[in-house]
């Protein structure tokens, strides 16, 4: 199957049955499934870098806090309207990822991902210190949950969890939408031909650093747009959220589900977070789970489950002929 | 003038502890080409390590220094295992795996030593013979810590004839520039790396074991050395030895002095200066020569 002709059948199935997830859990765990699409969004918008362009960011919670932190702030001081509370935290994230990634793209392979993790925790030490605007450790506590209104046609409550769901989804479907558009673009074939051979995107006269800064925003874009749908929903933005800890989250989720994949990202963030749900239930120690599940990933299954799925399929369809992985 | 020759001395107290962790981690990447995330989860071993071996010998007047030489063995052991098992399959992966795997082991030895040792703060007693303290300008500085501050340069140094003076340390050069070359001379290679690891776990643990006395000993200070360590190398330029005391001594000052100079935001001041070198000299202020 090729990934590329993921048919309108394929999304039509795939939005059909993000709608219908309500009616098929429980209440509560409708919590843990708006968390998974919020994450689900910063891996993909994460993989654009990664899987796409061959950069592995480890920053990339600093445009998530940043959104966060800002939407945040919108709602606790200035207005109670949450789509403009969005649009600025949006608009912060980006203009960050920006002129973060100016510099960031300068540099290749290991450097990049030093460099972006220096960057996100120099964000984190903002966050951290800067009492008077983030509240220091304790992070701006009490986010509101807005009421929103369509054109002063409806207003919703978000304090309802169904609600808040069906937001984040409206949301989340665009933003997949969207970046679907883009990694099967003229734009999303110069990102994969930089991945591939750098040298090559460069000789053919097209500018390799312009390319991966346009990269680097769109995903520091759509990070900060889950930080800002994050925030009324988690009611309280820590620096956790800002810190390295959250970078390597969108990291584990990609490898998880599989970067090569467009959906891979989102089935890792469903497959990390049922499974942190399920192992924080069960014992205190959750990290060496996932500890012995990103080495075993690592070295045997470096494709994750879609691309061990997508092998899988290739072999039986080829009638078991070995390929490449 | 006194509080300020102080301030020194503990800015050179910690660089000499990050010098012990981040030569290590240098030493590794130079020769392995793998940037060792888990580095700070070794020298938290080897504080808990000291911790654990302490309380057998708390009669013992060398009692103190047993326990840390037990440590540091104990945590050399533990390193070559990690490299025989889990990095051995990943040296031709592309360097973003390398990270995400060494990632994993950060996850996997945290939580590990929260199971063994609880997530209470261990106090380690200082050795006898170093409980004292100094006078400078009037002002006392405990002994212990002057200590680490000359044993630091020391190990340095002995690392350096390790690595330029010796045949062992031939080898090692060799296999940091062309690992296939080497090979081919009949050089045990993966021994090489698999002693190389080991070594560089040796220095991380004897950090720890060393700061056991003076810093807390809880389950969160690998993640926090780990990420001054990066600072140091990227400062000092990655794989380069003496780039690492360099980049010790610097971190050590800033931090020590940042304090003093802007109170609040001293850690941006220390990701402001990495990112500034990170984009100036991407290969550090020493420079790429090799291990």
């Amino acid at each position: 199957m090729k990934s590329s002709s993921f048919p309108l059948i394929g999304w039509l199935l795939f939005i059909g049955v993000w709608i219908y997830l309500p009616y098929w859990v429980s209440a509560f765990k409708l919590l843990l499934y708006i968390e998974i699409l919020i994450m689900a969004l910063l891996a993909t918008s994460f993989n654009l870098l990664f899987g796409y362009t061959g950069l592995l960011s480890f920053g990339q919670a600093a445009y998530f806090g940043i959104g966060a932190y800002v939407c945040g702030l919108m709602l606790m001081k200035i207005s109670s309207s949450f789509w403009l509370a969005i649009l600025v935290g949006v608009i912060f994230a980006t203009l960050s990822a920006f002129a973060i990634g100016f510099f960031c793209v300068r540099l290749t392979g290991i450097y990049f991902s030093m460099l972006t993790l220096a960057f996100g925790q120099m964000v984190y030490a903002i966050a951290f210190k800067w009492y008077d605007v983030t509240g220091g450790d304790n992070g701006l506590v009490g986010v509101p949950k807005p009421t929103v209104s369509f054109f002063g046609l409806i207003s919703l409550d978000l304090a309802s969890p169904l609600y808040y769901y069906y937001f984040v989804l409206v949301f989340f479907i665009l933003s997949t939408f969207l970046l679907w558009k883009i990694v099967h673009s003229p734009l999303g074939y110069i990102l994969r031909g930089i991945r591939e051979n750098l040298e090559r995107v460069n000789f053919s006269g097209l500018e390799v650093k312009k390319f991966q800064l346009i990269a680097f925003s769109i995903a520091g874009c759509f990070a900060g747009l889950a930080g800002a749908l994050y925030a009324p929903f988690a009611s309280t933005v820590s620096p956790d959220v800002v810190g390295w800890t959250k970078s390597a989250e969108p990291v584990l989720m990609t490898l998880l589900g599989g970067s090569e994949v467009f959906l891979g990202p989102i089935l890792g963030s469903w497959l990390f977070l049922l499974l942190k749900d399920y192992i924080i239930s069960h014992t205190d120690f959750w990290e060496i789970y996932f500890g012995v599940t990103l080495v075993f990933l690592v070295i045997f299954l470096p494709g994750g489950v879609m691309g061990f799925l997508r092998t899988l399929w290739s072999r039986i369809a080829r009638g078991g002929r070995r390929i490449g992985v | 003038m006194a509080f300020l020759f102080l301030q020194f001395l503990n800015g050179l107290n910690y660089g000499m502890v990050l010098s012990l962790i981040s030569s290590g981690l240098s030493l590794v990447f130079g020769v392995l080409g793998v940037l060792n995330f888990a580095h700070g989860s070794l020298y938290m071993l080897g504080a808990y390590g000291a911790f654990t071996f302490l309380q057998y010998f708390q009669n013992l007047s060398m009692g103190f220094w047993l326990a840390l030489l037990l440590s540091v063995l104990s945590v050399g052991i533990i390193g070559g295992i990690i490299e025989i098992v889990f990095l051995r399959p990943v040296y031709r992966r592309p360097h973003a795996y390398q990270l995400l795997l060494t990632y994993g082991l950060i996850l996997i030895l945290d939580d590990l030593v929260k199971m063994t040792w609880g997530t209470d703060y261990k106090v380690v007693p200082k050795p006898q013979a170093l409980s004292g303290s100094v006078k400078f300008f009037g002002d006392a500085y405990p002994a212990y810590d002057l200590f680490i501050i000359f044993l630091g340069p020391l190990v340095a140094l002995g690392l350096w004839v390790l690595v330029y003076k010796t045949r062992l340390g031939m080898f090692i050069r060799a296999a940091s520039l062309d690992r296939e070359m080497t090979d081919a001379l009949g050089i045990n290679v993966p021994a090489l790396f698999t002693l190389v690891f080991m070594l560089g776990s040796c220095l991380a643990a004897l950090g720890g074991a060393l700061v056991g006395p003076i810093r807390t000993v809880s389950p969160g200070m690998g993640i926090n050395i780990i990420i001054d360590a990066f600072v140091v190398v990227i400062v000092g330029g990655l794989g380069n030895l003496q780039g690492a005391f360099l980049g010790s001594l610097i971190i050590g000052q800033l931090e020590s002095f940042g304090i003093l100079i802007i109170p609040r935001f001293n850690i941006a001041f220390i990701f402001i200066l990495t990112a500034i070198i990170l984009i100036t000299r991407p290969q550090g202020l020493v420079g790429k020569a090799r291990i």
